[in-house]
């Protein structure tokens, strides 16, 4: 793999994580248990979506083959997506949603903090602006993760539930790949296995709030970053990627 | 500046672009407008450009370029003190200033813009734009949306 190529494909995942929780979250519109929360979702989405745009317009300028945003979205294969495997996993109870929630944003936070200080000026740009944004997102998580875990034992339950799901792809997001390491010395990337403390700093406070116990450690499963995806991925594109495959012209 | 003064936001049609910070700056040579977007992923983004471009069009600076820039990240302490007042009158609660990065829980209660309560909560951490939280005023009732500090 050159350098241009493994800038390329972090850029990708940096874009493809809030592509796919966005899509996920969006399932949720005019489903989830009342309005506040129909609200949140969906702009949380919307926060995601902008952000994996401006990521993905850059990765297509970088590569110099002519795909914009767009055409990266919807013309790609699940193989070739670089997203975590936690964001494809479908959206479960409310309780297994704001879990996925809680470890995504707490993650992106820390991953923003430190991206912002990036060497590539653009990757630094956009990361300040989806910081104020994210901000948000894991504030409201985990205000959640209080209020159903310190809540009925319906409540409890539901979010452990949700964890215990979760935890299994937790692992992945502190993963480095091969190519990352140069990019790091560069001060391009960030160096991801560096943002474990303060994601468990964050959520050992939060769980303490919340009277949960933190999950046990199952095996992790990882393999999303090389385009090794669950069978959910492909559903999930198949809707996604509908309407501008069938009608690759159409426009409004 | 001037006809971009005129130009309303697609959302809150009260306020203009002038008035929330998103013309950033007005260059001469070659003429351009630098504007930024509030929130990533907002929809009005497209809408905005073309309505600056249609209101250059109509007078006549055809060859003014539109720039999008990202940094400095908007900021709702951008918005103009005018602004603030319009989105006031308009039923909205302006953001307070000064407070700068997000991640203070919006702490400071909002003033009810109707009846000037400073005895209000907050009902929903996000509303029906990407700028707007729904609050409600415990004096008057009336629920209202308050722009966030971002």
């Amino acid at each position: 793999m050159t350098a241009n190529e493994a800038h390329f494909d972090y850029v990708l995942r940096l874009a493809d994580d809030g592509l796919i929780l966005s899509q996920r979250l969006g399932e949720w519109c005019g489903h989830a248990p009342a309005l506040e929360t129909d609200l949140s979702l969906t702009n949380i989405a919307l926060d995601l979506i902008g952000q994996a745009t401006l990521f993905l317009s850059y990765a297509g300028e970088m590569e110099g083959k002519g795909r914009d945003a767009d055409k990266l979205a919807f013309h790609r294969d699940v193989t070739k997506y670089r997203n975590c495997l936690l964001v494809e996993q479908p959206n479960g109870d409310f309780g297994r949603t704001i879990a996925r929630q809680f470890i995504f944003s707490t993650y992106q936070y820390a991953l923003y903090q430190q991206l912002s200080s990036s060497t590539d000026r653009r990757l630094a740009e956009i990361a300040a602006k989806a910081l104020k944004e994210t901000t948000y997102h894991a504030e409201l998580a985990a205000e959640w993760v209080v209020r159903l875990g310190d809540g009925t034992e319906e409540s409890n339950r539901r979010l452990k539930d949700g964890f215990e799901w979760c935890w299994r792809f937790v692992e992945e997001l502190f993963v480095t790949e091969p190519g990352d390491a140069a990019l790091v010395s560069a001060g391009i990337a960030v160096d991801a296995a560096k943002l474990r403390p303060a994601f468990d700093a964050v959520l050992a406070a939060t769980f303490a709030e919340a009277t949960l116990p933190l999950p046990k450690f199952p095996r992790p499963v990882t393999g999303g970053r090389k385009g090794h995806h669950s069978e959910h991925l492909g559903h999930l594109l198949a809707e996604m990627q509908f309407l501008p495959r069938a009608y690759p012209d159409a426009v409004w | 500046m001037d006809v971009l003064s005129h130009v309303p936001d697609p959302e809150i049609p009260v306020v203009s672009v002038v008035d929330l910070g998103i013309v950033r700056d007005v260059r001469e040579n070659p003429p351009s407008v630098v504007i930024t977007t509030t929130y990533s992923g907002c929809p009005a983004t497209q809408v905005i450009q073309s309505d600056i471009r249609k209101a250059l069009d109509d007078a006549a600076f055809a060859d003014v370029k539109i720039e999008v820039a990202l940094s400095p990240p908007w900021t709702s302490d951008w918005i103009t003190e005018d602004g603030r007042k319009k989105l006031h009158d308009y039923g909205i609660a302006p953001p307070p200033k000064g407070i700068g990065a997000p991640g203070l829980k919006n702490a400071q209660a909002a003033t009810c813009p109707r009846c000037g309560s400073i005895k209000t909560r907050e009902i929903s951490r996000f509303g029906s734009t990407p700028c707007k939280a729904l609050w409600q005023c415990e004096t008057c009732r009336e629920p209202f949306d308050r722009f966030k500090c971002h």
